[in-house]
Formats: C-alpha cells, structure tokens, sequence
C-alpha cells in the first residue's frame, strides 16, 4: 500500500497497462511534453517515447474519431479530453462511431477505446468549464461509464477500463487530482465495473451519489451523526454497468434514500437511479426518495454564487432530515 | 465566375504516369475485363436494388451509386487485399468492389441474418472485416476521422498498408474533414482521401455549397499532394488512385484526390431523378458520358474486347446479381432472441448494462 495523489495513481494505471500491453497508447491536448494538464500523464512521453503517448493539435472530434479508427483495428487507445467539456465537439464520433460499430457491424468491429479527463466543476471555471456530463454519455446504450472518487478507484477503474473491450468512459474530476489516498501496489489491482462501494455504512438513509460528490456526502454524514442520523453512503464508482444490488440492498436496510451528484436535476443520474428504486423497492421506502442537485442553471463565476449553485454537505443534510421526516 | 452545370462536364487533367493517350498500356487483356465486369456487376446490382427498393424488399435510405462505378473500381483495383477501405453510406458498389459477395450485399439491403452486418446495418453500414471494409457510415464525413485513426493504426505497427476513405464533394465542409487531413498530413498517415465530386449534396449543388470551388487545391491547406481525376474513366481513377497508393505506401504520405463524376440517380430513392434541383436534360446529357459504355468503346477500338465476350460477361452478371437476389430473398430474417447481441463485448459484467424490461432485475415480473 503507498498514500499517493489521484492524478499520480491514474498515471501508474496508465503506466501498467502500457507496459503491460504494447496496443495501449495515450493520446490527447498537452498529454506528452507538457505532462498533462493536470499532470496526469507526468512522466509517461520519457518513459515510453512520443508513438504511444501523442500530443495533438485542438482537434476533439478529430482525435476522437481517430482514436476510434485505431481501436476498430485492435489498438486500445487513451483518448484524453482535457475536460469533458470539449468532449461536446467529440460526441458525434463517441456516440455515433464508437458507441454503435460492434452493433452496426453485427459484432465484425470492436472499439475497446477509453475517453478519459475531468468532469463536473472545479472553482470559478464559469459555465462553459463547469459540466457534468455523466447523464449524457450514460443515455447511449453501447457505452460503459465510470466515476472514480478515491485515488485507490482511480487507480483500479482506469486499469478496468484499459482492459475492457468496450468503449469506456473514465470521468475523474480536477478538483480530485491532488486528492491523497491509500492505493494497492499490486499491478493487477482492477476495481471491477459495476460494482458500487459502501464508503460508510449506517442505518437510518442512505445517501446514494458518485464521483467527487461521496466527500461531500460523507461531509453530510458528519454532520448527520452530530444529531444522532446514521447515514449509509454508498458510491456508485461505475454508472454503466450499474450495481443496482448495492442499491437495493441499502435501501432494503435503510428504507429511505437520498441522490447527490453534481450535474443538473433534469433527465440527471439521479432520476434513474430514483425510478430503480420506486420501480424494484417501493415496499421498502418509508419516505419519497429525494435529490440533491446543482441548481438547474449555467454555472456562474462569482465565488458566492458558484457556491450556492453547487450541491452542499448543508443541503444534503436537510434532503436526509426531511426523507426522516425530522423537524428542526 | 461561369457557372458549370457538373464538375464532370469539364475535362479533368489529370497526372498520370503514361499520359492520357496510352492509359491502356500496362493491362493486358483479362485485366480490363475484370474491371469491365466489376462495373457492370456495380451497375446491374444497383438496378436491381432500384427494383427491390420500389417494391419494399429494401427499406430506409438507399443511396445508389449508378454512374460512378469507375470510381470505386477503378480506385480500389489499385489496392491489395490488405489494404483497408472506409466509405460512407453511398457504398454497395465500393463494398462490391473490395470483395464482398453480391449476395452478402444484397441480403444485408433486405435486413437478413446472411447480409454482411447480419440484418443490423442496412444500406448505410455494410461492414467485412474479412475484407478490410470498414464501412459504412452515416454522418456526413463521420468516416473522415476514422480514416486517420486507420492511417494511424497501420504506422503504429510499422506496416506498409493503405487506407482509401470516400467522401462526397459536401462533406468537404465538415469540421471532421479540415481536422482529419490536417493530422493526416502533420503525422504522414498512408491515408488516400478520394473525394467523389458528383456536384450535388442532396439538393444543393456544389458552387451554392462552397466558396472555393476546386477541391484539390484544398490539399494546399495541409500541404498535402492532392490530384484531380476524371471520375467516369475507369484507367484513369486507377492511374491517378495508384500513384496516390503509392505514396502512401512508400512513406505514409497521404494525398487528397478529387474524382469528377456524375449520379444518374436522386440522393437516394426518396429523391427525384431530375426536376426539382436539376434538369432532366442534365442528366440525359451526363448518361453520354456513361463510364461503363465509354469503357467499352475505349475497349472494342483497342481490339480488346469483342462482341463474343461482351455478351456472355453481361449475361453471367446479370445471372450474379439474380442469384443474390434469391438469396436474400431466402435468407432469414434475424432472430429477436438476438437484439441485444454486439452492443457490448463484454456482457459477463458484474451490475446491469441495460435499463429496458431486459435489463430489470426480478421485479420487472
């Protein structure tokens, strides 16, 4: 075990499983001589020279596609996008060519492709830098899609994802990368898609999110055993597959339930996640299952008003107290 | 500036290793039928498909490619089986030409279990891995970027293939383009992009479409050999294809070719032959330059091909392109039991991949 950075523990996927298999490349905006953006990369063009690790020109849709073509011949690329917010100008290859040619072909052509890169909000980046993106690649059947939140996850999904033969969609966050953690050495360390993770365990509701948001949520369990409310936070890590089990078992044991995540509330994770439980659970609520979103608006730049747009441990708390039907 | 009717109208120069004059140097006699009788195999299988398609064998957009078949096989006869080909959805004869059976072809246009994409593709998305046919595709210049990722894929592992990508003059436009031939160029991808000038997108003819017209000059940009080609001749797309061919194969340098030709047909079948964006005179004019017929000419005046052999070579084509006919017709529809077959590789996965009453857990009942 090492206490390392999540950005460092992504490298060392990256690292392994090129050096593990000679088809992995990595591919993407300031990936090799500037070492990444976020320094995610650090280290990699040194180590394995400029053919597997390959800067490009700001060309989404292009490298995206490329990384396709190359993938339907049997290489495994690592498409970076520096933030999923360009991956918008990407989505007509990702959805229309990667998404669809194993089906299109009649199983002839794989893409085992990896995009990955930042999601969601960091600080003040304004609205155009700000997106959560997971309910827009998570609506394309053909898709696989996860959300690491701890450096050990990272580490273990990305290899998961590297080692897939499906197009996977790896959604990490900035404001993660310096994030320390307690990460496995081992080199076949794989944190399975599909499978959620029961980051605290309690009684009284469980608190169902993804991604960076587990911190804020387990922020809200805090302050929740202040006031004597136990509450279960279960991370869902991969969104496609989905560990409805995991679900389903919490909420058989808590019998209230709370979605948080980060993107905005319409046609959001969370809303499927919600009809899975009233759909296959109902028996078991004691309460309507509630969301904690952003507010339903572009992120705005002002710190003061970025803060009141984002999902806070406070508005957790109060979603938890009122499925207790709890009064202040 | 004159307006032209078609790019095809004009007589392309193109740059050819013989010159003009002597294109016929170089085959011998069983070569220029064997490229005689891919075209017309080309043109009898798209009549045919006419005819399915008006009778409701064949559904959804069919895009026919009736009077461009010297550019398909003309281009791809410069290939070796190993050599990848990427098109988009204006494809049956191109698909026909890389070596896929008529009646793989035409089973797939009737959505049988024996077409090349078993019955999940239709017109737009023939696929042949076995055939290095990497479709197939419906956005417009969609296929543009993966070409590059081919090129890229083929110098990745050191080897000396090439990849020939289709394109219509419209998709010259598309962002994908610009991005994909500037990689191409910058990372010298053995890509050869063929853009097939028939004047029209759909409705809109070229000069309402672009604001430079010559296509090859757009090679420039990338600094990027480009060549025009006359698209109704035959030898010549495969001159000016093969020097490309080459190149790319040589040292990975990829070139922008730009094959002036004309569709006899609409868009597709729900398009009108004539009359709403062109006239009917247009095109009988057009049909003049038949590349097939031309092709045939140029043969006889050679003595190279005779009556005897004409015949029973259009006699056995047509004969082909029956017999795919009643194979797709007894062809199976694909099984139901198979919908959720090829969305993903790996299905043993731990968690639920589908979000339909398949994929529900036991309360969907």
């Amino acid at each position: 075990m090492a206490t390392i950075m999540y950005r460092e523990a992504l490298g060392q996927a990256l690292a392994e499983e090129m050096a593990r298999d000679p088809n992995v490349f990595l591919m993407g905006e300031e990936v090799g001589v500037y070492n990444g953006a976020y320094k995610v990369s650090k280290g990699l063009l040194d180590q394995f020279g400029p053919k597997r690790v390959m800067d490009t020109p700001i060309t989404e849709l292009g490298f995206a596609g490329l990384g396709v073509g190359a993938a339907m011949l049997g290489l495994r690329p690592v498409i970076e996008f520096m933030t999923f917010n360009f991956s918008i100008l990407a989505m007509d290859q990702v959805f229309n060519s990667a998404a669809k040619v194993l089906y299109m072909s009649g199983g002839q052509f794989r893409c085992p492709i990896v995009f990955r890169g930042p999601t969601g909000a960091a600080l003040q980046l304004s609205a155009q830098h700000s997106q959560a993106l997971e309910s827009t690649y998570g609506h394309f059947p053909g898709l696989k899609i996860c959300t690491p939140g701890t450096p050990a996850d990272a580490k273990g999904l990305l290899k998961a994802a590297i080692r897939d033969n499906d197009p996977v969609i790896v959604m990490e966050g900035e404001l993660l990368y310096s994030l320390k953690g307690e990460v496995p050495d081992d080199e076949d360390f794989i944190v399975p898609l599909g499978v959620a993770d029961v980051k605290r365990e309690g009684a009284h509701v469980s608190i169902i999110t993804h991604g960076k948001m587990i911190h804020v949520a387990l922020q809200a369990a805090a302050q929740l055993a202040k006031g004597g409310v136990d509450a279960e936070v279960i991370d869902l890590r991969s969104l496609r597959p989905l560990d409805v089990e995991a679900i389903l078992r919490s909420v058989h044991k808590t019998n209230r339930a709370v979605y948080l995540e980060e993107g905005w509330p319409f046609v959001g994770i969370g809303a499927q996640i919600v009809d899975i439980i009233q759909d296959e659970a109902f028996d078991y609520l004691d309460a309507p299952v509630l969301r904690v979103t952003q507010l339903d608006i572009p992120m705005p730049y002002s710190k003061n008003l970025e803060k009141a747009t984002k999902p806070s441990a406070e508005r957790v708390v109060d979603a938890c107290r009122r499925v207790l039907y709890l009064k202040d | 500036m004159a307006k032209t009717e078609s790019g095809a109208s004009a007589r392309a120069r193109a740059r050819t290793p013989n010159g003009r004059e002597s294109r016929l140097d170089g085959y011998d006699r069983a070569q220029l039928h064997v490229l005689l009788r891919e075209m017309l195999v080309g043109r009898r299988f798209e009549e045919k498909t006419a005819e399915a398609y008006a009778i409701g064998k064949i559904g959804g957009f069919c895009h026919l490619y009736i009077g461009q078949e010297a550019v398909a096989i003309g281009a791809i006869s410069a290939l070796r089986a190993e050599d990848y080909v990427i098109t988009a959805y204006r494809e049956h004869v191109q698909a026909l030409a890389k070596g896929i059976t008529p009646r793989a072809v035409m089973a797939e246009l009737y959505g049988r279990a024996d077409g090349c994409s078993h019955g999940r593709g239709g017109s737009m998305h023939l696929y042949s891995a076995e055939h290095n046919f990497l479709g197939g595709w419906g956005i417009v210049g969609g296929q543009i970027p993966l070409a590059t990722g081919v090129g890229w894929a083929i110098k990745y592992r050191g080897q000396d293939r090439v990849c020939i990508c289709f394109m219509g003059e419209a998709a010259v436009n598309q962002g994908a383009f610009h991005e994909s031939l500037n990689m191409a160029a910058l990372w010298k991808l053995p890509v050869v992009f063929i853009v097939e000038n028939n004047w029209f997108g759909m409705g809109t003819a070229w000069d309402r479409a672009s604001a430079l017209l010559d296509i090859a000059k757009k090679g420039g940009s990338y600094e990027m050999p480009s060549a025009v080609a006359d698209g109704m001749d035959v030898l010549e797309m495969r001159a000016v294809v093969g020097d490309a061919v080459n190149r790319a194969r040589a040292d990975g340098t990829p070139t922008l070719i730009e094959a002036k030709c004309y569709r006899y047909m609409g868009h597709s079948m729900s398009d009108p032959v004539s009359g709403v964006y062109r006239t009917k005179e247009e095109v009988e004019s057009h049909k003049t330059r038949d590349p097939i017929r031309a092709f045939i000419e140029q043969l006889r005046e050679a003595g190279l091909l005779t009556e005897d052999e004409l015949q029973p070579m259009d006699e056995a084509v047509r004969a082909e392109v029956d017999d795919a006919v009643a194979f797709a017709e007894a062809s199976p529809e694909p099984s139901p039991d198979t919908l959720y077959d090829h969305v993903y590789v790996d299905t043993n996965v731990n968690g639920r991949l589908f979000f339909d009453a398949r994929g529900r857990g036991p309360a969907a009942g």
